[in-house]
């Protein structure tokens, strides 16, 4: 099983439901996020495009916060999807520097936090908190290895990319373009 | 004119705008880890050679220094941590894929060495010394038997104390600045020199410092030529590796660099020793001082630069 997330830059409006429903579900701290909202204008006036997308943590299959975190706090768990076990986490800020994305912050308690894919909603068969608020409907989540899954079927029929797949992290969200 | 204008929502402390995450903390740890393992690495190199008493120094009063910086740098990566109370964590698991699981267990080790190989020598230090308990005196009459063995792990484990201070950085590949392995050498020969320079500072034998300050000449030109490939291949290679050589090509990070680390920490000093070689009178004090602010310098730059540069997406 590997979950993946995949979010359409084409119907997403940037209204930034889905951060104000991961703060409220998980109890992210106030002035925190952990997911949120890129918007990109690129071209020259008067031919501009823009792009709106909402990141959060990649969920990367090759990740350097796992490789970099030195007492195996940061890990893999049920379909590949990257934790953070806060009661094994030092604080040492090792994987924040090891994420090109930036997606991980300090919490105010001093572990570090990041997006969970919503496991705890996952594993009772609901859907991340993020994905059922979008009120266009951009984002479908699910299991890669399962063809018939939602995020499976999107990346068959439309074009998408990954953010900085240079970077050699193979991430697990994908954005349709 | 194509233009990018890229707008995120995202605000986190300490994240954004630019990360931020590692302050005084960590590049005052590089330094003193790389000035202990140089100071202890060539303690051990002298005694493996068999050349005690003609670099007494070296070997004997010197590696008093190591013991002092590693507690103070122990303290600094501790003041570092934001979850502190689970530090102990470090020492449940060994992560061979991380770099500061390497670090800590190396210091595990290199920590207790520096302190038994300065109790080897505190009659160096303080004539009349007594350990009081017998026990303590088998212990270390064993270790002054064995002390060719106890030289040669002390000089691989300070080795690899010096260049992992450099390899926790260049394992970062989120970072581009930091993402070349040159930085393991770099900071192995920084580390030597501030050791050397400490060495010529204690001593009081001439050719004890006319050797270290040989050595320390031949030292700054290794981290010359490694200055100079690591930018040659940062130029060489990707955008975002161009970027992060451009903070010191002209970029923010470009006076601090070239004025603090290279000019004052390693071609004024290399003058200086030079003309000191030369029998021109120089208080000694000038260029140690400035080889070790140098060294604290590079880190500190290399530290707070690596952190703004990063890819572009």
């Amino acid at each position: 099983m590997r979950y993946a997330m995949a979010i359409d830059t084409k119907k997403c409006v940037g209204c930034s439901d889905c951060v104000v429903a991961c703060q409220t579900e998980n109890d992210v701290p106030i002035g925190f996020c952990r997911d949120w909202v890129v918007e990109v204008m690129d071209g020259t006036y008067p031919q501009l495009e823009l792009e709106i997308r909402s990141e959060r943590c990649n969920h990367c299959e090759n990740s350097p916060c796992v490789r970099c975190c030195p007492t195996g706090a940061s890990h893999y768990n049920e379909g590949g999807v990257v934790l953070v076990e806060k009661n094994k986490c030092i604080g040492c800020s090792a994987c924040i520097t090891s994420c090109p994305y930036d997606a991980r912050f300090v919490h105010p308690e001093g572990y570090v936090d990041k997006c969970t894919f919503c496991l705890h909603r996952v594993k009772k068969g609901m859907q991340p908190a993020c994905v059922a608020v979008c009120p266009t409907k951009c984002m479908y989540f699910g299991d890669l290895d399962n063809p018939r899954s939602e995020v499976s079927m999107i990346l068959e029929k439309r074009k998408w990319k990954t953010l900085i797949p240079e970077a050699g992290t193979k991430p697990h969200l994908y954005f349709l373009i | 004119m194509h233009e990018e204008i890229i707008v995120s929502g995202r605000n986190n402390p300490l994240i954004d705008p630019q990360l931020h995450i590692w302050h005084w903390e960590i590049p005052l740890y590089l330094f003193l880890g790389g000035l202990a393992a140089g100071v202890l690495f060539f303690a051990a190199l002298y005694t493996i050679r068999g050349r005690e008493n003609d670099y007494r120094t070296a070997v004997k009063i010197a590696p008093f220094v190591a013991p002092i910086a590693l507690v103070i740098g122990l303290i600094a990566l501790f003041l570092d941590l934001h979850h502190k109370l689970y530090f102990w964590r470090l020492y449940t698991t060994i992560r061979l894929d991380s770099p500061m699981s390497w670090g800590a267990w190396t210091l595990m080790l290199v920590t207790p060495i520096s302190m038994l190989w300065c109790a080897l020598h505190i009659k160096e230090l303080f004539p009349k010394w007594d350990w009081k308990f017998d026990i303590i005196k088998d212990v270390l009459a064993f270790f002054e038997k064995n002390k060719k063995v106890l030289a040669w792990i002390m000089l691989i484990s300070s080795a690899v104390l010096g260049i992992y201070t450099g390899i926790l950085f260049s394992a970062f590949n989120a970072r581009p600045l930091w993402n070349t392995s040159i930085l393991g050498p770099l900071f192995l020969a920084s580390g030597l020199s501030a050791g050397s320079a400490i060495t010529i500072w204690l001593s009081k034998d001439h050719a004890e410092r006319k050797r270290f300050a040989q050595l320390d000449l031949i030292i700054i030109g290794i981290e010359l030529f490694l200055i100079i490939h690591m930018f040659m291949g940062f130029l060489a290679s990707t955008q975002v590796q161009i970027d992060a050589a451009n903070l010191f090509l002209g970029g923010e990070y470009t006076a601090p660099f070239w004025i603090f680390v290279v000019i004052l920490g390693m071609i004024v000093p290399a003058i200086l020793e030079i003309l000191e070689l030369r029998k021109y009178k120089i208080p000694v004090v000038i260029p140690v001082v400035l080889v070790l602010f140098g060294s604290l310098m590079l880190r500190f730059i290399i530290s707070y630069a690596g952190q703004v540069s990063r890819w572009l997406y």
